[in-house]
């Protein structure tokens, strides 16, 4: 038992369970065909043993969870909750900061609010993994993060600080500020600040101590990006915005996961030939100004494609405040995607997009001990779930 | 006996107008009123249904055209008790009391929100202006026929003299605005209560004149369509959110004897006793998240499960845009999710909703004698897996999911939905 584990035990001592074992009617491991009657050792914060529950011997003294149903705790690989508020009043909402087009030095870490409501209703709804953090709306809006959906501090809650960048070109950025007042104008904008940064990485190479420049917060982050540190998350919907964060991405090489992409279906071969990965939009989005060409099978239309892509629950300005990928993913298992593939774009394919497929998104020795239990198909509007873990803590056990 | 198996698709044109009767046979049929039938037939003529029952009972006419759907589910087309698809609007900026203003006027039939509905079993809609006046006009019942002009989707006969749907009212924060608006909720009260005094007035003067139009008052618009709401003749739908908010409602519906439908009533589950000794109806949403605004934060799964328990008639609504007319029946799933019965969440999509628009003598369940409005389904209605194949309206077939033309209204794709509709518009609470 370490020591956050014995901390958590002093202060919310129902919550806590060292050692677990969960019996599933049918697993979802996503590192395999689904196992009939298997189960899942927990030990700590970590999954200790994963097997049909003929071979696994359950110790004495684990907590026996049973369910019909289980998969990997839920990744939503994109969205803005912790940062964004139930009450969407100013001083919830920090996810969007207007007074500059261009502020990638803005970290979702000193924004963060661990214990903010909507965290834990997706949580409750089996999201266990969350990449949050500055949303759209700004040329360059700030950092986000992957979080664990538990945690009383953002340092306990934190995984990855400054993942990626978030970016948004089109013209809804001009809603938000006066200038680029077009999409062509934000572009040039990005362009002449990622040549800013190349002429401030250059400067900092020099013999002379005295001749580099002084620390820029903001040109740092972009040399980040231009270095390959920090990824940059460009929300993109239509053919003409996706295709100019192709240009951009493909001028300065930077890595890139094109977000939103509603209109992906038109330009596959595009995207395709990029290599970059897709966090495409809630499957339910409004089917309204940038997201008007949304499809619910853009989905399918990505995997038959063989494009890498997450689902995500994304960012909403009004109601319902957030999305939940679970159900997101239940709308793309009905049109088109198996039911399999669907639980990929919320497990182990959002887990490789924030490069963390080594700690969650399966269930494998060694991994991250976040479970999901349900009590039929997690898909299934009239499913519930009943049993949420995360990192080996049962953070949720009321069917929901 | 002309038998044509589902499978060979017949094409819409071939349906448009009901020359000969139809007959389904070997679903299973959920008739709303009543229990559900396996094995049964349903025939339709001339836009009603003429009989609905066992394959055993049930005597298929020669003439009919036959389909066979064993496998298939059929259920009546759904009835949307709020929503804001067709592109109308309602009351402007220069008042806060508009019960003069009808929402008929400024319906786009051409709009494809109306094909996205009907992908989705929307047979029957309360299109309703925005939430953003206390009072935003009048709302209007439609039927989802083609329709040329707006007079083609109207339940009622004649705009001019027939009661062609409800009134909008509205309280808490969405109509809280600058002047000529109420800064208060006490002042939104007020502003209300003196409108109803002003009308009952209005009425007294009618009845002094007993007929004789050389002593009737003048012709008002605002004060003769309060009047018809002053005799129950005009339902309100009443925007509603927060527990006290609610109890106004309440209060105001007591004071002047109007009837209610309580919308959306996020709250509902806090104030259950008060709404059941009232008996008010509610209509009320599915969101997939609380908040977004503070009259939301505490909305619940779990509203349609505790008012069915209380006694409390249900009705599930979209609110298009907020949420999504081609995903109306998961607000029923989601009910069952969180407690109500399978039968009264089935009921909250069809029959509940259709009493709350004093329609339930013509559609809502599958009766002998009603509109031939019913969709076929590949499975379970509350599945998410379950497709919505065909929607017919009146003996028409006008939603069918193997025709490419009508599935991209289900899916949506490039330039399917036109200019979007207005976002704003729809819970008035985005000015």
């Amino acid at each position: 038992m370490n020591i956050r584990t014995l901390f958590l035990l002093v202060l919310v001592p129902v919550f806590v369970q060292a050692q677990i074992a969960v019996r599933g009617e049918t697993v979802y491991t996503m590192a395999g065909p689904p196992m009939k009657d298997a189960v899942i050792l927990i030990n700590g914060t970590t999954i200790e043993r994963v097997g049909p529950a003929s071979e696994v011997t359950i110790p004495a003294g684990y907590r026996v969870l049973t369910a019909k149903v289980v998969t990997p705790g839920l990744v939503d690989a994109h969205s803005t909750v912790g940062l964004a508020g139930i009450f969407n009043v100013p001083h919830d909402q920090m996810q969007l900061e207007k007074s500059e087009p261009i502020q990638p030095q803005l970290r979702a870490i000193d924004a963060y609010n661990p214990k903010e409501d909507l965290i834990a209703w997706v949580r409750s709804l089996g999201v266990t993994t969350l990449h949050t953090g500055h949303g759209p709306g700004a040329l360059m809006s700030g950092t986000t993060m992957v979080a664990k959906t538990s945690g009383e501090t953002v340092n306990e809650a934190v995984v990855t600080p400054n993942l990626m960048v978030a970016f948004t070109m089109g013209s809804s950025v001009s809603r938000n500020f006066k200038t680029p007042g077009t999409s062509s104008k934000g572009v040039a904008m990005l362009r002449q600040e990622f040549l800013k940064a190349r002429d401030y990485m250059k400067k900092l190479e020099n013999k002379d101590p005295e001749k580099r420049p002084g620390r820029d917060l903001q040109l740092e982050m972009v040399a980040d990006i231009l270095r390959g540190t920090v990824k940059a998350l460009v929300t993109a919907q239509t053919a003409p915005e996706i295709a100019a964060a192709l240009r951009l991405q493909k001028e300065f090489g930077f890595p890139m996961v094109l977000d939103g992409a509603a209109e992906a279906y038109l330009l596959l071969d595009e995207i395709k030939a990029a290599g970059v990965p897709v966090i495409l939009h809630p499957t339910m989005v409004r089917t309204g100004g940038d997201t008007k060409n949304a499809s619910f099978t853009t989905a399918a239309v990505l995997r038959k494609a063989g494009i890498r892509f997450a689902l995500q629950s994304g960012f909403e300005g009004y109601v319902p405040k957030t999305r939940v990928i679970l159900f997101e993913a239940a709308i793309a298992a009905a049109n088109g995607l198996t039911m399999e593939e669907a639980l990929r774009t919320v497990t182990i394919d959002a887990a490789a997009i924030l490069g963390l497929e080594k700690r969650v998104g399966s269930l494998e020795r060694g991994k991250d001990a976040d479970l999901a239990l349900f009590d039929g198909d997690p898909f299934e509007y009239t499913t519930h779930v009943c049993t949420v873990v995360v990192n080996g803590i049962v953070v949720s056990e009321t069917c929901k | 006996m002309k038998t044509t198996l589902l499978t060979l698709c017949l094409t819409s044109s071939l349906m448009l107008a009901q020359e000969r009767p139809v007959a389904f046979r070997g679903a299973t049929i959920y008739p709303i009123e009543g229990a559900p039938i396996f094995n049964g037939i349903l025939v339709v003529d001339k836009g009603l249904i003429k009989a609905v029952g066992p394959a055993a009972s049930v005597t298929i006419p020669t003439n009919a055209t036959v389909y066979d759907v064993a496998g298939k589910v059929i259920m009546p087309g759904l009835v949307d008790t709020h929503s804001h698809v067709g592109r109308g609007n309602g009351g402007d900026a220069s008042s806060a009391l508009n019960p003069e203003v009808r929402i008929l006027d400024a319906i786009d039939v051409r709009s494809t929100s109306f094909m996205k509905a009907l992908s989705g079993g929307i047979t029957t809609v309360n299109v309703m202006p925005g939430s953003g006046h206390l009072m935003s006009g009048q709302t209007a019942y439609l039927k989802l026929r083609t329709a040329n002009t707006i007079n083609d989707m109207l339940f009622c006969k004649d705009p001019l003299n027939d009661i062609c749907g409800g009134m909008k009212m509205a309280n808490g924060t969405n109509s809280i605005r600058e002047k000529p608006f109420p800064g208060t909720r006490a002042k939104s009260a007020a502003m209300v209560r003196q409108l109803f005094v002003n009308a009952q007035g209005y009425k007294l003067k009618i009845q002094a004149a007993k007929g004789n139009i050389e002593k009737m008052p003048k012709r008002e618009l605002d004060m003769e369509a309060l009047v018809q709401v002053l005799e129950g003749k005009r339902m309100v739908h009443f925007h509603t959110h927060r527990h006290d908010d609610i109890l106004t409602v309440l209060r105001l519906s007591k004071e002047f004897g109007f009837r209610i439908v309580l919308q959306h009533v996020s709250e509902a589950w806090k104030v259950t006793k008060e709404i059941a000794e009232a008996k008010a109806p509610c209509s009320i949403i599915v969101l997939d998240s609380p908040g977004g605004k503070l009259e939301a934060v505490d909305i619940r799964y779990e509203t349609g499960a505790v008012l069915e328990k209380a006694g409390i008639a249900v009705a599930y609504h979209t609110d298009d845009g907020i949420t999504d007319s081609r995903l109306f029946i998961r607000s029923a799933a989601f009910g069952v999710r969180a407690g109500m019965s399978r039968e009264k969440a089935l009921e909250s999509v069809t029959i509940a909703g259709a009493r709350m628009l004093d329609l339930d003598g013509r559609v809502g369940s599958l009766r002998v004698g009603k509109d031939a409005d019913f969709l076929l389904l590949s499975g379970d209605p509350l599945s998410v897996y379950t497709h919505i194949d065909q929607t017919w309206v009146e003996g028409e077939k006008r939603f069918d999911r193997a025709n490419p033309e009508d599935l991209k209204y289900a899916v949506g794709g490039y330039d399917v939905y036109g200019t979007p509709e207005s976002f704003d518009a729809c819970e008035g609470g985005l000015q």
